[in-house]
């Protein structure tokens, strides 16, 4: 099989464009603006070069030789987290903000979760020119107050998400409701493998390279493609991204989920944010919060693509536990000196826990961002007493659990 | 499928054909003493009354309307309560259910369609369910015989607005502004285009909502529309004053159209 173009908007029995009748037409604009840019060779060079110049693509492939030792088998990180803003949300923001200046939209208006797309988004908006506001969950905002404040720096208006559970599902809401008002001038640059046809094969295409390369850094490495792939899945981009540079191939694709978060392991096929997917929810398709430690996890759905590869059983979906992928965090940290976001500490997490069943594999992992935003949180829960003077919000949760 | 028009439509077209205007306020399903405001309002002179069954996220819906769901929610009604409650009401004027799509999709389409049209309710609107989306749905409602209205939008061209108007049962549900739902100071131009639009490419009645608040505007709206849908301004009535109160302000809506 390969990672094809959606037929009719769905992967399999997933995905769809179920948005309100007015972003109908913005929905269809957008696909027929990227088909046809995709297939421009003026495009697509102009984006390498931003890719190249501008984020610091091709992203190296680091061998882990203590952790493999440590883990008992061959581990590989594709270092995405050495993007310029420090995590993969870089690809898909430039592709997308070159398209809104392509189809003459003036305003960008995102979501985010941990703040990284958010601040992706209004990288790109200040590198183009464009206006720039982002949605946030208010206790995202708390968790993520340097992400906020980078956003500012960089031009954007952050506007805080105050229904529900303030969370990234929120922000996606108020998001969805600034574009169905705005939708004459704004691009919606959606932050992930989600949401009406065409964002999630769209935001696939746009990571589309991290895999590419990785499997050409594979091959010159190893000789042959990993035995297993692995990413974190929240709405799912950087797994996706990093999938489908291998569903062709025989390697083993594993996508991990916070168990708070969990909505392939925890869900039942559901409609919310324009695609159907599996989805956390009760009985009466209320959408259930989710909560995990990593703010940019914390989504009850998946990217359709990602139920479709379950169904069909290509890829597997596991979960862990915010302790598992604290230690995780402070795994990687001690033995190759790379702090690594919370959210790919996930499928560290498992790689971690599966060290048995995974003994002397190749593993690729996707190193999906940097840790440096996660730091402050990290000190209140590890350091307790060293570090909470800073203004610890999140130390009531922190100190439950750990 | 009957050829003949249901309930709802029926009552829309009479109202129009005596040369009068449609008033369809809406009300949220488990707010406060929801059952007392719908009999409040149908006997204030609405001709048909939507009510809302609450969704955790309800992305086109204003702030008014998203915590009259979150109180509702929080106060734990759920999608067979509230059709269970309107199958006990009987207001003598159709009811149309407005919800977002997984509400039906997790009840099963055949099973939502089949309870709709027990509790005696003539048609459902689900504004996240757009026209290329809708067949699976309409299919099941069309086979109870319930009644599927659609949306139209000012973004729509001249061709989209007729592929919905050919598809829509009961009403077509024009969107009066790019925006969600919630009271404006002023009618925003584009509800009387979007009523002009629709009336150039059907017969079928022609109801403008979304930012519709008030007397005013929806008699000015009605001047080309056949109805107008008023929903933020009666949910805030409900939450702030009750059920009386919403019968007094379908009231004055009533007074502004005839």
């Amino acid at each position: 099989m390969t990672m094809a173009e959606p037929v009719g908007g769905r992967f399999g029995d997933f995905g769809g464009r179920y948005v309100p009748e007015p972003l109908v037409p913005a929905c269809e604009e957008l696909e027929a603006a990227f088909r046809s840019a995709w297939a421009d060779d003026g495009f697509r060079g102009e984006l390498n070069q931003l890719l190249a110049d501008y984020a610091g693509r091709p992203s190296p492939l680091t061998e882990c030789h203590r952790l493999s030792e440590e883990l008992g088998l061959r581990l590989l990180l594709k270092r995405e987290d050495l993007n310029h803003t420090g995590s993969h949300k870089i690809n898909n923001v430039l592709g997308q903000a070159l398209l809104a200046v392509r189809m003459g939209k003036t305003r960008l208006v995102a979501e985010t979760g941990a703040g990284q797309h958010g601040v992706a988004t209004a990288t790109a908006a200040a590198l183009l020119g464009l206006e720039c506001v982002v949605y946030m969950g208010e206790v995202d905002m708390e968790r993520q107050a340097l992400n906020v404040f980078r956003m500012q720096l960089l031009g954007a208006e952050v506007r805080s998400a105050v229904s529900g559970s303030r969370t990234l599902k929120d922000a996606i809401n108020e998001a969805m409701r600034d574009w169905v008002a705005t939708v004459e001038s704004s691009h919606y640059c959606l932050g992930s493998v989600m949401g009406p046809h065409p964002y999630p094969w769209m935001v696939r295409e746009l990571h589309r390279v991290i895999g590419d390369e990785a499997r050409e850094q594979c091959r010159q490495l190893l000789g042959s493609d990993p035995d297993v792939v692995t990413a974190c899945v929240g709405g799912g981009s950087n797994a996706i991204g990093i999938f489908s540079g291998f569903v062709d191939g025989d390697a083993a694709l594993v996508g991990v989920e916070p168990a708070g978060g969990a909505a392939i392991g925890r869900g039942v096929p559901g409609v919310v944010h324009g695609s159907k997917s599996f989805l956390m929810q009760d009985e009466h398709g209320q959408v259930l919060e989710a909560e995990s430690i990593s703010a940019g996890l914390d989504y009850p759905g998946i990217g359709p693509e990602h139920s479709h590869l379950a169904a069909i059983g290509r890829a597997r979906y596991e979960s862990v536990t915010d302790d598992e992928v604290v230690a995780a965090f402070e795994l990687l940290s001690r033995t190759e000196g790379i702090i690594p976001a919370l959210e790919p500490a996930h499928a560290l997490a498992w790689v971690s826990r599966a060290r048995g069943e995974l003994a002397g594999q190749s593993v690729l992992l996707n190193l999906s961002g940097r840790g440096d935003k996660d730091v402050h949180q990290m000190m209140g829960r590890l350091a307790p007493d060293g570090g909470s003077s800073g203004g610890g919000s999140s130390n009531g949760d922190d100190g439950r659990s750990g | 499928m009957s050829t003949e028009p249901g309930a709802l439509e029926a009552a829309l077209r009479s109202r129009r054909s005596q040369g009068g205007k449609a008033l369809v306020p809406y009300l949220t399903g488990g707010l406060g003493d929801w059952q007392a405001g719908l009999a409040a309002a149908a006997d204030a002179g609405a001709d048909a009354i939507e009510v809302g069954i609450p969704f955790s996220d309800p992305v086109i819906d204003g702030p008014v309307i998203q915590e009259a769901n979150d109180r509702a929610l929080a106060d734990g009604i759920t999608p067979l309560a509230v059709l269970d409650g309107l199958g006990r009401l009987d207001v003598g004027v159709p009811l149309a259910v407005m919800t977002y799509y997984n509400i039906a999709f997790r009840f099963g389409l055949e099973r939502f369609a089949s309870v709709l049209a027990e509790r005696g309710v003539a048609a459902a609107i689900l504004p996240d369910l757009p026209l290329e989306e809708t067949g699976p749905w309409a299919e099941a409602a069309d086979a109870a015989g319930v009644e599927t209205v659609l949306l139209a939008a000012p973004t729509a061209s001249d061709e989209r607005l007729g592929w919905i108007c050919a598809r829509t049962r009961g009403f077509v549900y024009g969107v009066g502004l790019l925006g969600v739902t919630g009271v404006r100071e002023e009618l925003a131009s584009s509800a009387v285009v979007m009523a002009g639009r629709l009336k150039q490419v059907t017969d079928v009645p022609v109801l403008v909502g979304v930012g519709v608040g008030t007397p005013e505007q929806a008699e000015e709206v009605c001047r080309v529309a056949d109805g107008a849908v008023v929903g933020t301004a009666m949910v805030r009535r409900m939450m702030d004053e009750g059920p009386a109160a919403v019968g007094e302000l379908v009231g004055r809506f009533r007074r502004a159209l005839d």
